[in-house]
């Protein structure tokens, strides 16, 4: 797609239904609230070094119905739950868990990001996000701290009732 | 005063200085800390996957305080807020309780609404307070400077912590600085996120997000900046050399975690407080001591 093109909507490709889904989803339900005033924006630390993520515009694509292109982007990733666009939202729109919303659906249409396909891998075998070996354990007894057993069991266990172990295999 | 001791994933394999350093207060001022091996992964990182998993991560690690009937005492930042995030969910929304608690029966665990989340900071801040602190100081820090980063989970979102601090105007941690004698000196941006959130995602984009605050902390001329996060650190101390290294700066600055000052301060000598695993050696200010 040329840069020109991709900066064409087409009516005919929009899903109306995208933002009644994602108001369904849990953090989603105020989306409708934006009235585009750009808070976010403006006090969003990774806008501020990288343009590719904008909160507003992010906003304004999923009303107006962009569904696969905001649903299969790079930049839904990008929000670093810093939660101040969330205090500072004046429509309540809590940003920070809308995003999440967002990308638990994408993660359903299968879009999941890589990064926590090795993170979910690691919590899967070790119940942790740093595996804690014997080398960890004698580093932490010779500085006077305890050991630490690490148990995969129940994280493993919570994610095949979930049916997220799926996302790893 | 009774807590367990939530580590999380972060503190007990690359923050041991703070794990070292908050115990030894902890002692200090009479907090007991009770470990207990069966925490696992708070949830924080499934949020953006699954929000029905991170609940039940969430809620198994409550039920297991729950169970020994204590409140949790947390160090990381991000578990402190996603532990207060579930438990107020959960305790409010008995529909969500019931259907959490029932897919919780796997574990044969069951999440009941009984217990308190707080971070470390907060506990010093609250439960301990300012006068207790100030009656057990024994060394004198006034000659030091130190930049205070809140972070972003300690204070935000606000609507979890029940009014606790301002997160647009916060003062608890500055006020546990200037406790100690030395000065919490003003700097630009100073609520700044350290960009840790989006490491994993896109890592130079979380790198120029640490380096702002690396730039504005050392134009005001701190001797160190003073964290409460550990993942804030991994950003500000784990990354200081690759961030010099990408973007032609130099910073050179000591990133310490607040109880190995307050430790300091307190009288707890230096070596017990974790130092030597700070990959940036304060040695400046241990040496004017």
């Amino acid at each position: 797609m040329s840069e020109k093109e991709e900066k064409v909507i087409k009516v005919s490709e929009l899903d109306p239904n995208f933002k009644y889904e994602i108001q369904k989803e849990a953090g989603g339900e105020n989306i409708t609230r934006c009235f585009a005033c750009g808070s976010c924006t403006a006090a969003c630390p990774v806008r501020e070094v990288n343009e590719k993520y904008n909160p507003r515009k992010i906003i304004r694509m999923a009303l107006l119905g962009m569904k696969e292109r905001v649903l299969s982007s790079d930049f839904i990733w990008l929000c670093s739950s810093c939660y101040t666009c969330y205090e500072r939202c004046p429509q309540d729109v809590k940003i920070t868990e809308l995003m999440n919303a967002m990308k638990n659906i994408a993660v359903k249409e299968g879009y999941i990001h890589p990064s926590f396909v090795a993170q979910m891998e690691v919590l899967n075998s070790h119940g942790r996000l740093y595996e804690i070996g014997d080398f960890d354990n004698k580093k932490r007894i010779k500085v006077g701290l305890p050991q630490i057993e690490e148990s995969a069991e129940d994280t493993k266990k919570l994610f095949k009732q979930e049916g997220v172990d799926k996302l790893i295999e | 005063m009774k807590y367990a001791l939530f580590l999380g994933c972060t503190v007990p394999v690359r923050a041991l200085n703070y794990e070292i350093s908050a115990r030894k207060v902890a002692n200090k001022l009479n907090i007991e800390l009770v470990d207990i091996n069966d925490f696992s992964c708070c949830g924080f990182p499934i949020k953006s996957v699954d929000r029905e998993t991170f609940l039940l991560m969430a809620a198994k690690n409550l039920s297991l305080a729950e169970e020994k009937g204590l409140d949790i005492c947390s160090l990381c930042s991000a578990c402190c807020s996603v532990l207060t995030e579930a438990n107020k969910e959960l305790k409010e929304d008995e529909d969500l309780r019931k259907r959490i608690n029932k897919e919780l029966s796997v574990l044969g665990r069951k999440y009941e609404g009984k217990i308190k989340v707080k971070h470390f900071t907060r506990i010093l801040y609250e439960d301990i307070g300012l006068d207790k602190i100030r009656e057990n100081l024994k060394v004198d820090l006034s000659k030091f400077k130190f930049a205070a980063h809140y972070g972003c989970h300690y204070l935000k979102p606000s609507e979890i912590y029940e009014g606790f601090d301002d997160p647009e105007n916060p003062k608890t941690l500055d006020e546990l600085i200037e406790v100690t004698g030395a000065r919490s000196i003003p700097y630009e941006d100073k609520k700044g996120c350290c960009g840790g959130g989006i490491l994993g995602i896109d890592e130079i984009t979380a790198l120029k997000v640490a380096k702002n605050k690396l730039d504005h902390v050392k134009s005001a001329e701190a001797d160190a900046i003073c964290l409460i996060c550990p993942f804030c650190s991994i950003m500000y101390e784990g990354s200081q050399k690759k961030i010099e290294r990408q973007f032609e700066a130099e910073y050179n600055l000591p990133v310490l975690y607040y109880p190995q000052i307050l430790g300091l301060a307190l009288g707890i000598p230096q070596e017990e407080l974790g130092f030597k695993v700070n990959r940036i050696k304060p040695r400046e200010i241990l040496a004017k001591l």
